[in-house]
């Protein structure tokens, strides 16, 4: 038996360093450095307006940080001319937005709004496309008998399960979630959980997920980032952090959840 | 396999005066391959907490907590969880799962994070519960819905299902049957057998007099409580 997982040993697969966003004079993000691990999850939490979405939306490319360094796998994203920079977008990387209507295509079938993204990667057999997608929708538990329909004609919680799978198809290696189980039920969020930890078991995938809900971090995170005003206060082990919070804004948050 | 060393912990509460409270001062203890050592001692002297700091669950202000070849103070949060997976494994007296999910998946899930196929991981599962006398019509509904004492089962299943080389139980046979506290106890001798190192918190004496082979009174360890 190995004692020590490889993954010990494996190189990050992102690493931020002294990443920075000024809105003005007012601070979005500000000196926030990390390292992500494969197949680690990483959850940001903090109340709104403390950065969190600032910098989950400049890790993801979506906004420019003012200064700072982002590698991933070695390759220094903020640098990459701007047509590499959008394949990483549509393969190897991925975005759930916490509305399903930001990540899809409404007026698109489902079945379309997972092959556009395959056919964005070069896939062009439309049988091909249209198994895997059927394939994926199986796997987000959407029935192969909806693969026509339109989002608009689902549930949130469909939705949401399809902007995932639309995003997952490619097999992008880093994953970014702005509050997946936002917007859902609390039976829908428990289900959108359960396939979330499969598939990042399963695939093993890294994720940075932002969200104000310390539970689904607890159920969901490797490790924990706080943050507050724009800054990092604390980092660590999930259920550490959670369990023996060091600062006072962590004590406070952690201390702030009513317990059902 | 379980070594502690001067270890030292207060907490801190930053939103209360800043108050700091010493829990822990200079403990130590070692737990070897296939052997039990219970923890004693009053309630609040601190047996919880120093099992957390052991699982890293807890930070610790001094000293050192090494298991296996890991010094758990000082280690990165990917080196614990990489230790949590295969090395140290965990009884707590809390089942927390993710909603929904059936019994078996949460029993099978520490062997599927190992990368064991989900067959056998499974299988392995459906032998535990069997053990535990968790009837197999429930095993496709979430535990969340189980009594107590089913709850506590599940959680051992999932406790016992890897052969961890090192392993915390905080009151495994709290709120059991008779039937089923022996079906606990014999787990515990089984690990034990195949050389598991085993830190426990045990209320029922009769089970600590027959599993532990050591007892460790935690008062010793408590700053104002220590003789």
């Amino acid at each position: 038996m190995t004692l020590m997982p490889n993954a010990i040993t494996a190189a990050p697969l992102l690493s931020v360093r002294g990443l920075t966003r000024r809105y003005g004079a007012r601070i979005g993000c500000a000196d926030v450095s990390f390292d992500l691990y494969p197949g680690e999850v990483l959850g940001i939490v903090g109340e709104s307006g403390s950065g969190k979405s600032t910098l989950l939306s400049c890790l993801a490319g979506l906004q420019p940080p003012d200064q700072g360094k982002i590698l991933f796998d070695g390759t220094d994203v903020l640098t990459l001319p701007e047509a590499e920079r959008r394949r990483l977008l549509r393969g190897d990387w991925a975005y759930v937005h916490q509305n399903p209507r930001d990540g899809l295509r409404m007026g698109v079938s489902a079945g379309g709004n997972v092959g556009e993204r395959l056919m964005a990667v070069g896939a062009r057999n439309y049988g091909a496309i249209r198994a895997t997608a059927t394939d994926w929708l199986g796997r987000v538990e959407i029935a192969a008998d909806r693969i026509d329909d339109r989002p608009s004609a689902f549930s949130g919680g469909m939705q949401q399960r399809l902007q995932i799978a639309r995003n997952l198809v490619t097999g992008p290696r880093l994953v970014f979630m702005d509050e997946p189980t936002g917007g859902l039920d609390v039976s829908v969020q428990a289900r959108l959980l359960d396939l979330l930890r499969g598939l990042v078991r399963d695939l093993g995938l890294s994720v940075v997920i932002v969200t104000h809900d310390l539970a689904v971090v607890r159920l969901l995170a490797d490790r924990l980032m706080v943050m507050k005003s724009g800054r990092v206060v604390e980092t660590g082990l999930t259920d550490q952090v959670l369990d023996d919070p060091q600062h006072a804004y962590t004590q406070l948050l952690v201390s702030s959840v009513l317990q059902v | 396999m379980i070594e502690i060393r001067n270890l030292s912990k207060s907490f801190t509460l930053h939103n209360q005066g800043s108050a700091a409270i010493p829990v822990m001062a200079d403990a130590h203890l070692e737990v070897a391959p296939g052997e039990c050592v219970g923890l004693i001692g009053r309630s609040g002297a601190g047996k919880s907490t120093l099992m957390r700091m052991v699982y890293g669950n807890y930070l610790a202000q001094e000293g050192s907590i090494r298991v296996g070849d890991l010094d758990v103070v000082s280690a990165e949060p990917r080196q614990i969880i990489a230790l949590r997976r295969a090395v140290l494994g965990h009884v707590s007296q809390f089942l927390r799962v993710v909603p929904r999910v059936p019994t078996l998946e949460v029993v099978a899930e520490p062997l599927l994070r190992l990368g064991v196929p989900a067959d056998q991981a499974r299988a392995r599962a459906a032998r535990l519960l069997t053990r535990l006398n968790i009837p197999e019509r429930l095993w496709t509904l979430s535990p969340t819905t189980f009594s107590g004492g089913e709850q506590q089962r599940v959680n051992i299943a999932r406790g016992f299902v890897h052969d961890y080389p090192a392993l915390l139980l905080d009151e495994p046979t709290a709120s059991l049957d008779a039937r089923n506290r022996e079906e606990v106890l014999r787990l515990i001798e089984e690990a034990k057998a195949r050389g598991a190192a085993i830190l426990g918190i045990f209320h029922d004496e009769a089970a600590r007099d027959r599993v532990c082979d050591r007892l460790v009174d935690v008062t010793a360890f408590t700053p104002g409580l220590a003789a």
